[in-house]
């Protein structure tokens, strides 16, 4: 049950990265890697923030102003620069690592007993039980405090995704989604297409720092490692979600990447507590996303050999 | 209405593969005036019209819309005051959006995009109201991707789009080129009929003589990058396709001629 409740907290928490890079893979259509970058410079700002004696809900907030500041610089290497999507991506994670190594002074930051955004529910339950640290749940023991991370994520999760489903769907979240469609179009209606992306990469990596400032709070420490392969991670989750859903309309789109960021965690925790090395996770993700990529191709050509060789018979 | 002065562009200057695409263009189109740019491949036409556009910004010479100088002006600040459409059929609408979003972008040509729901169902019913007038039965499939549509239905959508908000000029490059024929002339006429309805100013470059003969009333020739015949007003009510082409034969041979000679000269002398 501990398990359960934990991966879907997680998985909550990072659906805010997979809504983010919605935008930027997605919507503008931009391989944007600085997402490895921008969710741990949202953790270790907010770590460092709340160790200050910040209240969690601004430094949370400073987490996701970071994260659009470092995603508009992204977008302006690329607009103003001309510096290839890729290359100006990975300048600018580069570059945040060391400016993350800045902020938090050193390479980690533990977050023990310090306040969080769960607190208000956590202070509900206990109260609710009576000082109990732990509650009975359909006959499982379940951790107040895990259980306060859920509902807060939840909540957080359910506000987010309901904004951006608002936002994409206003004149300016309709330009925005078509700069990725069909640029010639865009600029045709007089659309701006370079402020759209630097936008749209600020808004993508503003939900990414915001999903690291929520990870820091949960895991309880802030690491300048712990956006290595993060990407790949949200990507994988929004190919699950696309195929689990389906992507016909902006209501799916934005289900799917929670839905699948959930079960694509829920799926590493079993695959972990069958054995697998924690040291060959990113590697498996690496051939998950491999395989999802190639296989509607394999599928194709497939499908079309065995339609010519039933046409021989 | 649009004054073009002295405009020049070359490609790939100082190379081999150098294109002198515009030479010292004038051009001045007059409002409500429906101009035909014809021309043999590679004569510049096109580029003419992206000049006006904003595509990319010529060499030398000056850009003029309802008084305005609009050559420093970027492509999308243009929009504000031009509608396009383009030869590819599939280049002026956002295919995985539905009919709708694509339409209410239209909606908003040149102005800003708030943060206010883009389609309710007022907005529908005020875009299926005016997509009846296409007769293709799409006032039903709002909803649907514009991918899925035809390459003819495309462009009448993308026609109406570009004259949605009034334009000041409108612009059509080649765009009934890549039809078939039976949705070319559809689009031909429908063309037509908005420019006739709406008293546009518009701007077209086509490769059918028969459009160039029926449709506009003015015919500007091109060639290698410069303006060699313009019929207006009574000599263009007057032309036909036969001296159209009589017109291209004569420009071509006296570029022959101008190289043969050119080529002699350089075998005498050199």
């Amino acid at each position: 049950m501990n398990l359960i409740i934990g991966a879907f907290t997680i998985g909550l928490i990072l659906s805010l990265l997979s809504l983010g890079m919605l935008i930027s893979f997605r919507m503008i259509r931009f391989t944007d890697i600085t997402v490895d970058g921008s969710i741990t410079l949202g953790a270790s700002l907010t770590a460092v923030l709340i160790m200050a004696g910040w209240s969690p809900w601004l430094a949370t907030l400073a987490a996701f102003m970071a994260g659009m500041i470092a995603g508009s610089i992204t977008g302006i290497l690329y607009t103003r620069f001309k510096i290839q999507e890729i290359l100006a991506g990975i300048l600018m994670m580069t570059a945040l690592y060391s400016i993350n190594l800045r902020i938090m002074g050193k390479s980690n930051i533990p977050l023990l007993d310090t306040k969080t955004v769960s607190q208000i529910p956590e202070q509900l339950l206990l109260s609710a039980s009576g000082g109990e640290s732990k509650m009975l749940i359909a006959g499982w023991q379940v951790s107040l405090i895990d259980l306060s991370v859920l509902i807060s994520s939840t909540f957080l999760c359910l506000v987010i995704g309901w904004l951006l489903y608002h936002f994409l769907l206003t004149h300016y979240g309709t330009a925005l989604r078509a700069t990725g469609n069909n640029v010639q179009m865009v600029r045709a209606q007089g659309i701006n297409n370079n402020k759209m992306i630097i936008f749209g990469l600020a808004l993508s990596n503003g939900l990414v720092a915001l999903s690291g400032a929520l990870l820091a709070q949960y895991q309880g420490f802030a690491d300048v490692q712990m956006g290595i392969g993060m990407m790949v991670w949200g990507l994988a989750s929004i190919i699950i979600g696309e195929a689990l859903v389906g992507k016909t309309n902006i209501w799916t789109t934005i289900t799917g990447a929670v839905l699948g960021t959930i079960l694509f965690r829920l799926l590493i925790a079993i695959a972990l507590r069958w054995g697998l090395n924690p040291n060959d996770l990113k590697l498996v993700t690496a051939l998950f996303v491999f395989a999802a990529l190639v296989a509607p191709q394999l599928f194709k050509s497939f499908h079309k050999k065995f339609t010519k060789s039933s046409n021989h018979a | 209405m649009l004054k073009i002065q002295d405009v020049s562009k070359t490609f790939f200057p100082h190379t081999v593969n150098e294109v002198q695409a515009l030479q010292n263009i004038d051009l001045t189109i007059d409002e409500g005036s429906f101009t035909c740019i014809i021309g043999t491949n590679g004569s510049g036409k096109s580029t003419l019209l992206n000049a006006v556009a904003g595509t990319f910004i010529p060499d030398s010479g000056t850009i003029h819309i309802d008084g305005l100088e609009i050559s420093s002006w970027t492509e999308y600040q243009r929009a504000r005051l031009i509608g396009r459409v383009f030869q590819n059929p599939f280049a002026g609408t956002a295919a995985e959006m539905t009919i709708a979003e694509n339409i209410v972008l239209a909606m908003k040509r040149g102005k800003m995009h708030p943060l206010t729901i883009a389609l309710n169902k007022k907005v529908k019913s005020e875009i299926s109201d005016r997509i009846r007038m296409l007769k293709m039965g799409l006032e039903d499939r709002l909803d649907n991707p514009i991918g899925t549509l035809s390459g003819g239905q495309r462009q009448a959508l993308t026609l109406l789009m570009a004259t949605w908000l009034r334009p000041r000029l409108l612009l059509l490059d080649e765009h009934t080129a890549a039809l078939d024929p039976k949705s070319a002339a559809k689009i031909a006429e429908l063309t037509s009929e908005i420019i006739k309805e709406e008293k546009l100013t518009a701007l077209m470059v086509t490769h059918s003589m028969q459009q160039a003969v029926d449709m506009p009333d003015r015919i500007v020739m091109m060639h290698r990058g410069k303006i060699v015949e313009d019929y207006q007003k009574e000599h263009k009510k007057r032309v036909r396709i036969a001296d159209l082409l009589d017109t291209f034969d004569r420009v071509q041979k006296r570029e022959l001629f101008d190289e043969s000679v050119a080529k002699l000269l350089i075998r005498e002398y050199i």
